[in-house]
């Protein structure tokens, strides 16, 4: 049975038709083609499709979008103004935080919850904000410098 | 002359798209009348195929059904040998092997589908090990169960046993390792009688996909289209898997007349797709009094899986590989890939190397320990130097002092004083910390005449506004293609960074520079790049253009190579490494933690800093993945915990500090003075890592994961043979 279920993406009110159980992570990657998001495992575990749902960081395959309903979501297309950038998206650029970039996505929104609460994090605060996020590439070294260098350019 | 590009940490090409989250990849892609494809596999590891059966329970009428009867040209994965069929007719020999394929636009429909398709099997005998299979008891592959053997001699070892003051032997054991590139699998496919096919997907070497598909549908070159999307990370993973991907999706759409999209999910690409080859290795090695290497007899065995696929080339990296950094006249490496009924084992960051170096790197110390020397003494009194011969005969030219790269190595990681101060700590405490290291090399290139075979080519041409434009096979997977090569071209024509782009890999606009794995871009294609960017910098001096010049790949001057007798010039360079690991046991939970990990390599020139020690320090964490976490669970071939729940690789809170130092020796056959980087930093850790636990808790180790359960099975062990001994 399909529902109509209303919701805030990056600051836009939508509607959309669709199943109540189907996953927040298809909902924005199919119905609304922000394709930022990533998918890399499905349960949980990974972190590519990390979202901020009313300021909570989620996993946006383990979120069915009747939970959304009503919710504000933040996604990595909707996080500095058109043609900007956040500080961190530069800082990743800048300091090697991204390789593949399949994690780059999620491990930014995870980041800037993190800078959200707590602006100058210690190595150890990044480490453990960020380790819910899986990246296969990096070693995590240079996204912690990022993160880092990031946290430096806050006031 | 001073660089202005290369050297520096310039911004990675394709920066802005990742961190934007507007890069495409294969999943991105929704063009419109897509359907979704699955693939129905194989449920057991060996048998005949007796019926397959449709139960009711979805419209079947609405589904595109593709068998091994739907293909229009040879159902084979064409590779090296054409051992391995596309979909299995007949016989299955291993769990997940693709027997049929079905697509629907609805892909809830498909998932409950998938399940109501029944095969009914009659189970054939299975081998599930590699001594099973040298056993011979149940034939699996060929006459023998055995797809190569390679002898690799040196001296005549069976000369000096008896003259000699020590023999030290060893047996080592690595496990499989699943690559874990955090994007799955996955290609798009459009094929009609017109255009021919089109495939568009995360993949490492278009070129093998290309092939693959011209022997699957008897289709020429021109009409099959490979298109490279941004590619989540592969490391090995997407070097020939992707072949059978794409051929499901390109055989499901030119039998549906629609585009398909076949995307694995996690637990699909787990247990379906290649992992690290499991390894054994035996050594024994004869010792002068003084501490010298006089003999090294080395038995290494990969397991391989089902079919050939790969295994042949990853079993001579790791033979060339298995006597490691060291001087020694007489050398033996026997070695053999043999069959199993496991999904075929495949290329991995490293490709033989890591599992050989990891039991030698385990046996120099144990030698040490037998001979009653530091390891790092002794490993000073036997490292090649320049002018020394390797184990196949060939003669390093290149500057290399090992001492002192190892030196530099255990300075920085403060190696001699902790290592006191962890002896005194250590009897107080139940966290017991240690140092151990490795030092070893990694072959840049293809194996022996394989540079020469592939021929490789690219091509630069100008562009409207005044720039250069790459054309090569080249893809970028993270690791940094784009940039360096874009740096390449931009340094050689004195052109601004900006002002040089890369052509998306598309087997319709580039030509074959060959695959991108072995180490082998920055060197041997990056080369290519400086040579055609020299040759169109020369042209521009007269006229404007346009222009497109095309290089191709020359061999080095001197190199030799015989691939029967295994003897020769094995890599036109090698990249050399000493890596210190720090690490803390906890005896009550069998806990390891790496605190700290130092790499000095020389790698020749750095082209960009940010770049490669990126390279580097990801490897090591893969590598630290391989040493402590990631242990793949068997049951009858089968990976049982194909999940990232149950199969764990390193997060932000198990990755220590790294320090990376780079040697920087210019090679002069190499692009700009670079050799090969990609994959040592895979060879090092484990043992390194290994190393340190056995100096910790003065036990010792023989194959990993070392996971906390075998700590402590070694650590009780230990009590006991300490209880029983006399004293
Ligand atoms: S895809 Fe959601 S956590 Fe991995
Ligand atoms: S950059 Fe590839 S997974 Fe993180």
């Amino acid at each position: 049975m399909r529902c109509c279920i209303t919701f805030t993406v990056n600051d836009q009110t939508q509607t959309v038709e669709t199943f109540p159980m189907k996953r927040l992570l298809d909902v924005l990657r199919e119905d609304l083609q922000l394709t930022g998001t990533k998918e890399g495992c499905g349960e949980g575990e990974c972190g590519a499709c990390s979202v901020i749902m009313d300021g909570l960081l989620v996993n946006s395959c383990l979120v069915p979008i009747l939970h959304a309903s009503g919710s504000s979501v933040r996604t990595i297309e909707g996080i500095a103004p058109p043609g900007g950038l956040h500080p961190v998206q530069r800082a990743f650029a800048a300091c090697g935080g991204a390789q593949c970039g399949i994690c780059t996505p999620g491990m930014i929104l995870a980041a800037i919850h993190l800078l959200e609460r707590t602006p100058h994090p210690t190595r150890g605060q990044i480490r453990e904000a960020l380790s819910g996020n899986l990246c296969r590439c990096t070693g995590y070294q240079k996204i912690i410098d990022s993160v880092e260098q990031a946290s430096s350019h806050l006031s | 002359m001073e660089s202005r590009v290369v050297g520096q940490p310039v911004q990675r090409k394709e920066a802005m798209a990742k961190v934007c989250g507007a890069a495409r990849y294969v999943d991105d892609l929704q063009p419109p009348g897509v359907i979704h494809g699955a693939t129905i596999r194989s449920a057991i590891p060996r048998g005949k195929i007796l019926d397959i059966v449709f139960e009711p329970g979805v419209p079947w009428n609405d589904f595109v059904v593709v068998t091994s009867a739907d293909i229009p040209g040879r159902n084979i994965v064409s590779l090296i040998h054409d051992d391995q069929p596309c979909l299995a007719s007949q016989i299955v020999n291993h769990p997940h092997e693709p027997i049929l394929l079905i697509a629907h636009p609805d892909e809830d429909l498909l998932r409950r589908a998938r399940k109501l398709v029944r095969v009914q099997y009659e189970p054939l005998p299975a081998v599930f090990d590699i001594d099973s299979s040298l056993k011979q008891e149940t034939i699996v592959w060929g006459s023998d169960n055995v797809f190569k053997r390679y002898l690799m001699a040196k001296g005549d070892v069976d000369s000096v046993w008896t003259e000699a003051a020590f023999l030290v032997e060893g047996e080592y054991s690595t496990g499989a390792q699943e690559h874990v590139y955090i994007e799955p699998n996955g290609m798009l496919a459009t094929a009609n009688d017109r255009e021919g096919v089109t495939v568009w997907g995360s993949l490492q070497c278009p070129y093998y996909v290309h092939n693959a598909l011209m022997a699957l549908f008897g289709f020429p070159a021109e009409k099959i289209r490979v298109i490279q999307q941004e590619t989540g990370g592969a490391f090995g993973g997407k070097e020939e898997y992707p072949s059978i991907i794409a051929a499901h999706a390109a055989l499901l759409a030119w039998k549906s007349g629609r585009p398909v999209k076949l995307v694995y999910d996690r637990e699909e690409d787990m247990a379906a797709t290649t992992k690290r080859h499991p390894s054994r290795t035996r050594h024994r090695t004869a010792v002068s009094r003084e501490g010298r290497l006089l003999a090294m007899d080395i038995e290494f065995t990969l397991d391989g899986g089902a079919y050939s696929t790969l295994s042949s080339v990853v079993l001579s990296r790791g033979t060339i590989h298995a006597p490691g950094p060291y001087r020694c006249p007489n050398v033996r490496v026997r070695s053999a890939a043999v069959a199993t009924n496991a999904p075929p084992h495949g290329a991995f960051r490293g490709f033989g190397a890591p599992q050989s170096l990891f039991a030698l790197e385990l046996h120099i110390d144990k030698i040490a320990r037998a001979v009653g020397l530091a390891p790092d003494e002794f490993r000073r009194r036997n490292f090649l130097e320049t002018g020394d011969s390797t184990a196949t005969g060939q003669i390093i030219t290149q500057p290399l002092d090992l001492a002192a790269l190892q030196e530099r190595a255990l300075e920085a990681a403060g190696y001699r004083a902790k290592l006191l101060q962890f002896q005194s700590d250590n009897p107080r405490s139940q966290l017991k910390k240690g140092l151990g290291f490795a030092t070893f090399m990694h072959g840049a290139g293809f194996t022996g005449s394989g540079e020469r075979h592939l021929q490789s080519v690219v091509e630069l041409q100008t562009t409207a506004d005044g720039g250069v434009r790459i054309f090569c096979s080249m893809t970028e997977m993270g690791q940094g293609t784009n940039t360096i090569l874009t740096q390449i071209a931009a340094e050689t024509l004195g052109l601004p960074y900006e002002k040089v782009t890369i052509c998306q890999p598309d087997t319709a606009l580039v030509p074959n520079s060959g695959p991108t794995v072995a180490s082998r871009t920055s060197m041997i294609v990056g080369m290519l790049i400086e040579r055609a960017a020299r040759e169109l910098k020369e042209k521009l001096r007269s006229s404007a253009g346009p222009f497109r010049v095309r290089t191709q790949y020359r061999e080095p001057p001197g190199v030799h190579w015989d691939d029967e007798t295994y003897r020769g010039d094995a890599y036109g360079a090698y990249s050399w490494a000493a890596y210190v690991a720090e690490v803390t046991v906890d005896i009550a939970t069998g806990e390891v933690q790496v605190d700290r990990f130092t790499a000095v390599q020389e790698v020749g020139r750095v082209l960009n800093p940010v770049l490669a020690s990126g390279q580097i320090e990801g490897g090591i964490v893969q590598a630290l993945g391989f040493a402590l976490l990631e242990k793949i669970i068997w049951r009858d071939g089968s990976m049982v915990n194909n999940q990232m729940t149950n199969y764990i690789i390193p997060t932000a809170m198990d990755v220590p500090p790294i320090q990376v130092l780079f040697e920087e020796i210019p090679y002069e056959h190499g692009a700009m003075g670079a050799k090969g980087i990609g994959e040592l930093p895979m060879d090092g850790p484990a043992p390194a890592i290994v190393n340190a636990i056995e100096n910790a808790l003065g036990i010792s180790l023989d194959s990993i994961p070392v996971t906390p359960e075998v700590i402590l099975d070694r650590l009780r062990d230990h009590v006991r043979e300490l209880e029983t001994s006399p004293v």
